[in-house]
């Protein structure tokens, strides 16, 4: 990511701030505060509006998230004094196992779902890329399922795909082959329903991703192939190895940490595939699900919901900064 | 025979990318198959590909199911969408045309104060969100399930690369023409820069078309239920009416199908150009 107007803007301040004290300076204290050209004022009048929303519904969520998180409020968003206790809701989240085993969820789901993701639209990508009739028509078949909400997808995967009795199309294909009636959903040993999980949202987002590295094969020089193909390379594999897939390192960080911060996400697919009539099963509930339940639950936790969301907000922001200085994000050479 | 091996490769590649294809649009045709059969046709224990007649009354049908009142769920969707889109794509484009382009002393604090939000996402901060929703009596309504998704920084980030890139001569132009930076916005960069708000507003509508647990937890009575909400419930009910599910959802994403296909460039180009990989 590039911050090239920061510095730009840093060097066209007007004048240091010492010097720009009432005796020193002959400007009006109005220009001093207004800027050159009233520049200062235009600024927060293009960005105010935002920076107010986003203090607003951002910042004040968090600093208030991490007060309530101190408190034992049950159902009550603003409690008293004396429901004050302290760190009691974070150690009573760090030793609860239902949600450090929703943790452990979330690290399964993104050891499934980042590689899978990853090399199923690489893969798309090199396959669209290469193809000399109908590319607009394929690349457009594989992006369409982003228009489609985890909601809608659900309901096929529930109701028709992975349905457990015989009307699932899972089912009647591996009927022909003279296989039993699996219950996708609902068999944990094996875990069946992870398949559903994960091919969900693969199909859901795999031509997103696609398309990220579609724009990253673009932008390679079609220099670096003549000049592999004098120097012998096969093409195919060898290609692949020494010059494509070292030339995508710049998309594939990219697409890497936009994965992991969605699985971080993940909540539609798993609340809408696996609760029914009866509830949630115990199994396979991502943080959010789990946060969903203790806040907004019948338990109205916010106390302890608060908690939680602190914590995720930490483990995210130290994955985030971890990755990108692991990936050399931000020091990328001009 | 080097040939040979190449024509073999390239038939295989493309019986690959026929046989993803299809893959990828089964889901489609499942939709819209089951929203069309009978519903003995969807539970049938010999399921068949196609069913025997379509049952195009299931369209109406689905509109007059009190339990599912899908056209007032349509209706929200519409209003939460379009005002998000509109919203989210004047005050994104400004603040990032002014983090771009005006020089101001602090300008680097406040974007970094953007990107930090950047970094922890607005589904993590449902909790609170909700509280502060809560305690300012918007549950259930409108403003609620609007204002405060409406402060993107995601989208700030694309309009501020987007104008960073801006050829500035034109403003210039306008600025020796006596124009302030309002009218040099409104007048010379809005109309020159249509394909990043094309780009912008087609991913916004799609994300607050599709958004789902935002609205779960903000649009908790009836009234204020949208596609995706009513749809969600109805498949945890007891009472579960196959295909009128089916038509449902296959009539939840007919719209965006439509605004997808051809805007799609717009998705691609903005997707490209976001310089989210750079």
């Amino acid at each position: 990511m590039t911050t090239g107007g920061t510095e730009e803007a840093v060097t066209d301040v007007p004048a240091p701030r010492a010097a720009a004290g009432p005796e020193a300076a002959p400007r009006s204290p109005g220009t001093r505060w207004l800027g050159p050209q009233r520049r200062n004022l235009w600024f927060w009048v293009f960005v105010g509006p935002f920076a107010i929303g986003l203090g607003l519904f951002t910042y004040v969520p968090l600093v208030w998230s991490v007060y309530l998180s101190f408190f034992d409020a049950h159902n009550t968003v603003s409690p008293s004094g004396s429901d004050f206790v302290g760190l009691g809701n974070y150690t009573a989240m760090l030793s609860d196992p239902a949600f450090l085993g929703s943790l452990g969820t979330f690290a399964l789901f993104t050891v499934f779902i980042v590689p899978a993701t990853y090399a199923l639209s690489l893969a798309l990508a090199l396959m669209v890329n290469r193809l000399r009739f109908a590319q607009a028509f394929f690349r457009s078949v594989f992006f369409l399922p982003t228009a489609c909400s985890y909601v809608v997808a659900s309901v096929i995967w529930k109701l028709s795909v992975f349905n457990g009795v015989r009307f699932g199309l899972a089912n009647t294909v591996l009927g022909w082959f003279g296989t039993d009636q699996t219950a996708w959903l609902s068999t944990t040993h094996p875990p069946w329903y992870w398949l559903v999980i994960v091919t969900v949202r693969l199909w859901l987002q795999a031509g997103f991703y696609m398309i990220l590295f579609l724009a990253g094969l673009q932008r390679i020089s079609p220099q670096l192939y003549e000049a592999a193909a004098m120097d012998g390379a096969r093409p195919g594999w060898q290609v692949f190895r020494h010059i494509t897939f070292p030339q995508l390192r710049a998309t594939s960080v990219a697409v890497v940490l936009l994965l992991v911060i969605n699985a971080f996400q993940a909540f539609d697919e798993f609340y809408n595939l696996l609760s029914d009539a009866r509830g949630y099963p115990p199994y396979a509930r991502p943080p959010l699900v789990y946060l969903y339940y203790t806040a907004l639950g019948q338990d109205q936790n916010l106390g302890l919901g608060s908690a939680g969301a602190v914590i995720l907000a930490l483990i995210i922001a130290v994955a985030t900064v971890v990755q990108a200085r692991w990936f050399g994000l931000g020091r990328k050479e001009e | 025979m080097h040939d040979a091996l190449t024509r073999a490769g390239r038939a295989l590649r493309v019986v690959t990318v026929i046989t993803l294809a299809l893959l990828f649009l089964i889901p489609f045709y499942l939709l819209v198959r089951n929203g069309l059969a009978t519903e003995r046709e969807i539970t049938a224990p010999g399921w068949t590909f196609f069913p025997h007649e379509l049952q195009w009354s299931h369209l109406t049908e689905v509109f007059r199911d009190p339990d599912l009142p899908l056209g007032r769920a349509l209706l929200n969707s519409t209003l939460i969408a379009v005002s998000t889109t509109l919203g989210t794509v004047v005050l994104a484009s400004l603040a990032g045309y002014g983090l771009a382009r005006i020089p101001y002393r602090h300008a680097p604090v406040v974007f970094y104060a953007v990107l930090g939000t950047l970094m922890v996402p607005a589904a993590v901060t449902f909790v609170p969100s909700f509280v502060l929703v809560s305690s300012l009596g918007w549950i259930s309504s409108l403003r609620g399930l609007v204002i405060p998704t409406l402060f993107s920084a995601f989208a700030c980030f694309i309009f501020r690369q987007y104008f960073l890139g801006f050829p500035r001569e034109l403003e210039d132009a306008a600025r020796v023409d006596g124009l302030g930076y309002w009218r040099t916005y409104w007048r010379i960069v809005v109309p020159n820069a249509r394909p990043v708000f094309a780009a912008v507003a087609t991913i916004v509508f799609i994300g607050a078309w599709n958004a789902f647990l935002w609205p779960l937890v903000i649009g908790q009575d009836q009234e204020a239920w949208t596609v995706q909400v009513a749809l969600s419930t109805f498949t945890t009910a007891q009472n579960l009416n196959l295909h009128e599910l089916f038509v449902a959802a296959a009539v939840s994403i007919a719209p965006l199908v439509v605004v997808f296909l051809l805007l799609q460039r717009y998705i691609v180009a903005g997707v490209e150009r976001s310089g989210i990989d750079d």
